[in-house]
């Protein structure tokens, strides 16, 4: 039992930051705008988190200084990702080519800057964000191993935002507005709808989610930042396809990588997998191509906004 | 006679890139000023001269690090063409690189002669089968590309570690064994003209590929069928293009471009190894880059790969004045970030050219008289569209 309870609670640490991220990209790519630049949003949100939290863990420590890393991560991460939105709602530009410039341009910021000001490249932190058990909840049978014991606040965080997201998509008169702007703008502006605020709105609240997906996947698996997050957001548009862009399925798609990553990285801690003869790389590629082929026979029917790429222009018909 | 010039349509996109450049290049000097301020100056005129700094080892050193970028920006600037997008150049390098060490190594009884042929094929071959994966998997499954190629990367790095472990170990070094001499390209005398060991005759294989490229594309049946597929696969199975085949053509074509690089770059003789390490090959991303500068067009991607290696030549130069290389990837994304606005580059040049007369005072009714050119005409008519919907917005 103790092993099932290992799993989960790995799988947390690889399959949270990818929901998070991965629902970033939902809310862009539904609003119609193609967000390639995921990887770079979660660069520069990881690098102001733990930029803040190398500067103030001085002063402060524990879940307050990780919260507002959080917060920073957040707001970084929508400044930055206003140049995409500005490249792809305002001048009509090629997604991919501003995508591309943005995912080109953060790490190349992060190493520059840091290696500017203190030298190096990697910016240490103090990990004093670690909980061993969650008071009261940590106690609750099966449940609270699972979830409340050996875990990060992001886990929460992320769990949140997962319940949020759906909510917004799909219940809200701005979930509805969003996912018109995606799949036909001209309807939406026919009825008088924004459909350039709408598309700023999927694409900053995109690098909000972004910028605290890159925190997320860096706070519980290192403790210093090296200007990458080892494209975790290349592999969340992956997760975002392969959950046809729907808030329940790429729940389960970032929770089926982060098992199959979890074996991958930590199968030398599982009992039944340590005794195989098998490569440590063999292990390392599984989550891979389990994808490969669970996308092979799920594909048929691709369920992409309709717009999605497309620059909105008012003048067009 | 000017205005023959100001209209031709290659000519706008040179100057909508050069403004690019322009931007870029500023942002840079920015960014070098912001950093420090005393050496800005000198470090930045170093990133300007890049290559020419070193006579003649510069500008081998500018072909050196050209030469693999030129070959993936080919690969992703193909794939582009014929509506794919092949992220997936890192794994196909990689593969490239690994068979061409293997056979580089391993083979030893390929006659001397034609062994770096050998490998060098091998590595195509190789880019090749990774590449055709994602094509087959569109092609017959409709799985999106961008998403099977990414996994197709890691694999691919997964693959040649595990290799390079069973086959050809240096485990001292954590890297690949030595490839033997006869598998190294052939210097053809260029390294005593350019005065370093870096340089071989790889450059004019890059230039072959650009030109048999350059061909496919503008000048066969078989490439045109492949860009007609890129831009609407409906009406080209309509028109009785056998589109699935396309596809993968298409992405097998791209793959052996990588690979091709992948040889090219470990079979230089420059001492360069694979390392066992969890980590892409960069080369493939930098092709991304190099292909949209190039605007996907063969030897615009030949001139980009020349100019980013260039740069980053300065780039690396410019640590004598305790700057850090990377400045050069954020000039060379600004200028990607640019260029992505061509078309709002091109409609101010245009306007800039033809200077429509306006009323200044009552700028919003009064459609722009175009003075020269008759492509203004249209940049006219459809700001006027914008401007009266913008109207009946401002009346609502």
């Amino acid at each position: 039992m103790s092993t099932v309870y290992f799993i989960a609670q790995q799988t947390m640490y690889f399959a949270i930051p990818l929901l998070i991220v991965a629902l970033a990209g939902m809310f862009s790519e539904r609003s119609g705008i193609v967000n390639i630049a995921l990887e770079g949003i979660m660069i520069v949100g990881a690098f102001f988190g733990i930029g803040f939290i190398n500067i103030y863990q001085k002063t402060m420590s524990g879940q307050t200084l990780l919260i507002l890393a959080v917060l920073i991560a957040g707001l970084s991460g929508a400044l930055f990702s206003l140049f995409h939105a500005f490249a792809s709602i305002n001048l009509k530009a090629d997604q991919t080519i501003s995508g591309t410039a943005l995912n080109m341009f953060a790490p190349a910021f992060a190493i520059y800057t840091a290696r500017m000001i203190q030298g190096v490249q990697q910016i240490q932190f103090i990990d004093t964000f670690y909980i061993r058990s969650v008071p009261i909840l940590g106690d609750i049978p099966v449940l609270g191993p699972i979830l409340f014991k050996n875990a990060y606040i992001t886990t929460y965080i992320g769990l949140i935002i997962g319940l949020i997201s759906w909510f917004v998509i799909n219940r809200t008169r701005f979930g509805l507005r969003l996912r018109a702007c995606g799949e036909h703008p001209q309807a939406a502006d026919s009825v008088g709808i924004n459909v350039y605020r709408i598309r700023y709105a999927g694409v900053i609240i995109s690098g909000v989610l972004a910028g605290i997906g890159g925190l997320a996947f860096v706070v519980p698996t290192s403790t210093n930042f090296n200007a990458t997050v080892a494209g975790y957001g290349f592999l969340a548009l992956a997760v975002l396809i392969f959950g046809q862009w729907r808030t329940n399925k790429i729940f389960a798609a970032a929770f089926f990588f982060g098992v199959m990553k979890t074996f991958a990285s930590a199968y030398s801690g599982i009992p039944f997998l340590k005794g195989l003869p098998i490569s440590n790389e063999v292990y390392k590629m599984i989550p891979y191509i389990a994808t490969l082929i669970v996308l092979t026979f799920s594909s048929k029917n691709s369920q992409a906004p309709r717009a999605e790429g497309i620059p909105y222009d008012k003048g067009s018909r | 006679m000017k205005t023959k010039i100001f209209q031709n349509e290659g000519f706008t996109s040179f100057l909508s890139s050069l403004a690019a450049i322009v931007a870029g290049l500023l942002v840079g000097l920015i960014i070098l000023f912001v950093s420090n301020s005393k050496d800005a100056i000198p470090a930045f005129v170093m990133i300007l001269k890049g290559g020419f700094e070193d006579g003649s080892r510069g500008l081998a050193q500018v072909i050196y690090f050209a030469i693999p970028i030129i070959m993936t920006g080919l690969s992703v600037g193909f794939a582009f063409k014929t509506g794919l997008f092949n992220i997936g150049a890192s794994g196909q390098f990689k593969m490239g690189a690994f068979v061409a060490i293997y056979i580089g190594v391993k083979w030893s009884s390929v006659p001397a002669e034609i062994h770096w042929l050998v490998a060098l094929l091998g590595a195509m071959v190789a880019g090749a089968v990774w590449g055709s994966g994602p094509g087959i998997l569109k092609a017959f499954f409709n799985v999106n590309e961008v998403i099977t190629s990414i996994m197709m990367n890691y694999i691919g790095m997964y693959l040649v570690n595990m290799s390079i472990v069973k086959t050809i170990y240096d485990s001292l070094k954590n890297q690949t064994k030595p490839v033997l001499k006869s598998a190294f390209l052939p210097k053809a005398g260029m390294d005593k003209l350019f005065n370093t060991s870096n340089i071989s005759i790889g450059i004019f294989i890059v230039i072959l590929a650009v030109i048999v490229i350059y061909i496919i594309l503008q000048k066969t049946t078989f490439g045109y069928e492949l860009k007609a597929c890129g831009s609407n696969r409906e009406a080209s199975r309509y028109a009785g293009i056998n589109e699935k085949r396309s596809i993968i053509l298409s992405m097998l074509i791209a793959g052996a471009l990588s690979g091709l690089g992948g040889g090219l770059l470990y079979l230089s003789g420059s001492g360069k190894y694979i390392h066992v390490l969890d980590e892409l090959a960069p080369e493939g991303f930098s092709g991304i880059s190099v292909a949209l500068l190039g605007m996907s067009h063969p030897i615009g991607i030949f001139l980009s790969g020349l100019f980013i290696a260039h740069l980053e030549v300065g780039g690396f130069n410019i640590q004598l004045y305790n700057y850090v290389p990377e400045i050069i990837d954020m000039i060379i994304s600004v200028i990607i970030y640019c260029g992505a606005f061509a078309l709002l580059f091109k409609q101010i040049i245009k306007k800039l050219i033809t200077k429509p007369v306006i009323d200044t005072d009552n700028k919003d009714n009064v459609e722009p008289v175009p003075l020269l050119i008759s492509g203004a005409d249209k940049v006219s008519v459809h700001d006027e569209a914008n401007d009266v919907t913008r109207q009946e917005e401002d009346e609502k």
